[in-house]
């Protein structure tokens, strides 16, 4: 065979396989959208859910959706940016830098229902929070962590070397000079990456099972040493744990649930653009 | 401004960077917190019951008289989910990425990425239920099985989780391959595609081994998706087509009817000390990789 | 050549102003410095003065020793950990690597680099930036500083009408003496320059020259240049560096007239370098 026509019988079996990859995507999106969107309305966003949750809304698990996930965000950027800030500004290269690397390599790779184990041992049980929305917030907030710091280190890295130098000749002192300088420009890149792992908590549910989670709680938590629901424990409860309910019910919620995941990477994606066409170095 | 303004100032500077230290260590400590937890409880279940009896047993029914906590049942479920999932998602995942690195034109690329991403952003939760309700209805008509929920459906809901992770590592290791590599292929006479599988592929090896591993890991650690999908049985799976239980759902399902400090809850603890370490060292390894890679 | 005549006339006459400043004295004094990156050495126990109000040029090819020595005065080396200092460096007679702190030391010893280094923010915080930093607050003392700033660096006239835009919307030049502003808005007592004007056209070099002879009634100065016309242009005295070693310094005319040193000689008359 002449290898030109190897070439091209090979190009086509790669285009066959991206095709393979995205196909199953748009079936997702196009079965969730066929199925969820009649039973979004907006008593089905902010009513209680009721006969058992076979009827009515989902609105505690919204908002407890959006309790968490603010939680996690007060706990995990602050955390996450000033340890990125520490390996980038002050860390000097050797193994105990090498080390904190390896950590937060091993960090994202543990499984989120270790995490869960691990918050349910620590927060709930040591630290006798209880299943409550603190201990699910710094739960979630650790799991995040790796990709807040990941991103803001990056951020952090794309800004110049030649900025902090000038403003290090001025007599301006290190922090000053990170703070007035160097985290100004590199808030766009870290704002992506932590709305990116906030996305990533929105959706999980495995380290929420034990630590926060309640199966069938229709009213707002009361504070954060309240249980509360979450939009994904509520539709694994709603596709396996109760039977007879409704289709729409259940692709709705998963509507609900997809389509916040995506309004939260939109602004991800809005912000990456806005400083791209921004950008002045 | 005066002499005692900057004193004050400098104290004050002096306890922010030792917060930002504090924090740098934190990393390392909650890596250390999360071991020692798992292992305090984890650990305590070898109290009851012999290490050789978890590691070994072939049995996992904590309702038995007297209760079993034989890890191999899950370990091979895990196993042989993820065994099929890389199966699929890695000749798919290299295709795909070769074809957004190398061949596919500036527009296309950028859809193809897109959609990856979309991908990605699916919460775990929603291919298991879109899995449960459309995926296994259809293995099991294909197939002529008494249920959908296989090992197979379980790894090919997997297999669409992982190539996010594989993809976009495997593009990257490609992209960075030097382009002088590539030229003096093609400068020989070479076909574009006799270039990407002599020269690029090899090239961008460590980062294709390093995006395996971590889809490995990303696959042995799912949980809501498995649940749903797998069909939870707690027996030594012999093929694809029958129900398995893996380590993660079985944490999952369980921990939340056990009784705390129970025997039970030290085996479900033991059990994600395993995943722990199992994920530790592929990551480890996939981190070796990748720096490898950049060297 | 023209420019060389035509500049060096007004340097004599303002050094002739300059005289009845008191007493000259050594505003900085460099005794037996040595710089070391890792292995390399940089720079090989070099001792010398330099007065106040005065300008110093530097010449010397590359890795002469000429930047390190520069980035030494204000300590920016600290930032290098492979580098390692011996010898010490007074200013006013204060050892500023043991009895100044790096912060102290570069806010009297500010820096213009090679490249103009606006900072990604408008011309009027760009000026403001050192001041705010050290603690001035009040909105019209900064104005007067920013104002006072830019006119001493020439560049008022240019950008009094858009301080607030982008400071990286400026020319090479312009943004050159910005940074020049940025440093004089600090209140340093000494300016350093590392090639200023490598990036810089004619006519832009010439503004920026302009500004370094009117800030000598208030500045001691010291350029690191690679023109070595430049140096004869604007230095009082000028210092020849090869390889980590002084050379040579003393007055430029007689640096460039009669060198004592042979390699003096034929760096400047363009034999190597």
């Amino acid at each position: 065979m002449k290898p030109q026509t190897k070439q091209k019988i090979a190009f086509t079996c790669l285009g066959l396989a991206a095709v393979v990859v995205i196909i199953p995507v748009i079936v997702i999106f196009v079965i969730l959208i066929d199925k969820g969107i009649s039973a979004i309305n907006w008593q089905f966003l902010s009513t209680m859910p009721r006969m058992g949750m076979r009827a009515g809304g989902i609105y505690p698990a919204i908002m407890g959706t959006v309790y968490l996930v603010s939680g996690t965000i007060l706990v995990a950027l602050p955390l996450g940016v000033l340890a990125a800030i520490y390996l980038v500004e002050y860390a000097k290269r050797n193994w105990w830098t090498r080390m904190i690397e390896i950590a937060i390599v091993n960090l994202a790779g543990v499984p989120s229902v270790v995490y869960g184990l691990f918050g349910m041992g620590f927060f709930v049980i040591f630290f006798k929070f209880g299943a409550s929305i603190l201990a699910g917030s710094l739960t979630l907030a650790i799991m995040i962590l790796p990709v807040i710091i990941t991103a803001s280190k990056e951020a952090l890295m794309s800004v110049p070397h030649s900025f902090r130098e000038a403003s290090l000749a001025l007599g301006v002192s290190k922090w000053q000079t990170i703070r007035c300088v160097v985290l100004p420009n590199a808030l766009p890149g870290i704002l992506t990456g932590t709305i990116l792992g906030i996305s990533r908590a929105a959706g999980e549910t495995a380290p929420i099972l034990f630590t926060v989670a309640a199966f069938y709680l229709p009213r707002l938590p009361k504070s954060i040493f309240d249980q509360c629901m979450a939009l994904p424990y509520h539709l694994y409860v709603l596709s396996t744990q109760v039977p007879n309910v409704k289709e729409s019910l259940q692709y709705g919620t998963a509507l609900v649930l997809v389509g916040m995941i995506f309004l939260l990477n939109l602004v991800a994606i809005i912000i990456r653009s806005h400083m791209r066409s921004k950008k002045q170095w | 401004m005066s002499r005692s303004d900057n004193t004050v100032k400098k104290f004050f500077e002096k306890i922010i960077e030792k917060i930002i230290l504090l924090n740098g260590f934190a990393c390392i400590l909650f890596v250390i917190l999360i071991f020692f937890f798992l292992a305090k409880d984890g650990l305590a279940l070898f109290k009851v019951s012999s290490p050789i009896q978890f590691f070994f047993g072939l049995l996992w029914n904590p309702l038995a008289e007297p209760p079993q906590y034989g890890i191999v049942p899950l370990l091979l479920g895990s196993i042989m989910v993820t065994l099929g999932a890389i199966a699929i998602s890695v000749p798919l995942g290299l295709a795909c990425a070769i074809f957004i690195g190398e061949i596919a034109p500036r527009w296309m690329r950028e859809i193809l990425k897109a959609g990856v991403e979309l991908l990605a952003a699916i919460p775990s939760i929603v291919i298991g239920f879109i899995g449960m309700t459309m995926l296994a209805p259809f293995v099991k008509n294909l197939f002529g099985l008494p249920t959908g929920l296989t090992a197979l459906t379980g790894s090919i809901a997997l297999a669409f989780m992982a190539i996010p992770t594989i993809v976009s590592i495997m593009e990257d290791a490609i992209t960075a391959v030097p382009r002088t590599y590539k030229e003096g292929s093609l400068a020989l006479g070479a076909t574009h595609w006799q270039t990407i599988y002599r020269v690029t592929i090899p090239a961008a090896s460590s980062g294709i081994v390093a995006s395996i591993m971590l889809g490995i890991g990303r696959v042995i650690g799912e949980t809501m998706a498995v649940m749903m999908i797998t069909g939870n049985a707690s027996v030594i799976p012999h093929s694809f087509l029958q129900p398995v239980r893996t380590m993660t759902a079985t944490i999952a399902a369980e921990m939340g009817e056990t009784v705390i400090g129970s025997d039970h809850y030290f085996a479900l603890f033991a059990v994600g000390l395993v995943l722990f370490a199992i994920t530790f060292v592929i990551n480890f390894f996939a981190d070796m990789a990748l720096h490898q890679q950049k060297k | 050549m023209t420019l060389l005549a035509n500049k060096e006339c007004p340097v004599s006459e303002k050094t002739g102003e300059m005289k009845p400043v008191p007493d000259r004295a050594n505003k900085i004094t460099v005794e037996d410095v040595s710089i070391l990156f890792g292995e390399v050495r940089a720079l090989n126990h070099v001792s010398f003065s330099v007065k106040s109000n005065e300008i110093l040029s530097v010449i010397g090819p590359a890795n002469s020793g000429k930047t390190s020595f520069l980035r030494a005065m204000n300590r920016m080396n600290d930032l290098d950990i492979a580098c390692r200092m011996t010898g010490s460096i007074r200013l006013n007679g204060q050892d500023i690597q043991k009895e100044m702190d790096a912060e102290d030391v570069r806010r009297k010893v500010t820096m213009v680099f090679a490249l103009p280094l606006p900072l990604p923010m408008s011309i009027f915080d760009n000026v403001a930036y050192g001041p705010r930093r050290h603690g001035i607050k009040n909105k019209r003392k900064l104005a007067e500083i920013v104002e006072k700033s830019l006119k001493a660096a020439f560049l008022w006239d240019e950008v009094k009408d858009r301080l607030s835009s982008s400071g990286m919307k400026l020319s090479g030049g312009q943004q050159q003496r910005l940074c020049i502003a940025r440093t004089l808005a600090v209140e340093p007592e000494v300016i350093l320059y590392d090639e200023p004007c490598s990036g810089l056209d004619p006519i832009s070099t010439a503004k920026v020259e302009d500004a370094m002879f009117e800030l000598k009634k208030r500045y001691t100065q010291i350029l690191v240049t690679n023109n070595v016309k430049q140096a004869a242009r604007v230095g009082d005295r000028t210092a020849f560096f090869l390889t980590g070693e002084l050379v040579e310094i003393g007055e430029t005319g007689k640096i460039f007239t009669s060198p004592r040193d042979q390699r003096t000689q034929d760096y400047i008359t363009g034999r190597f370098g």
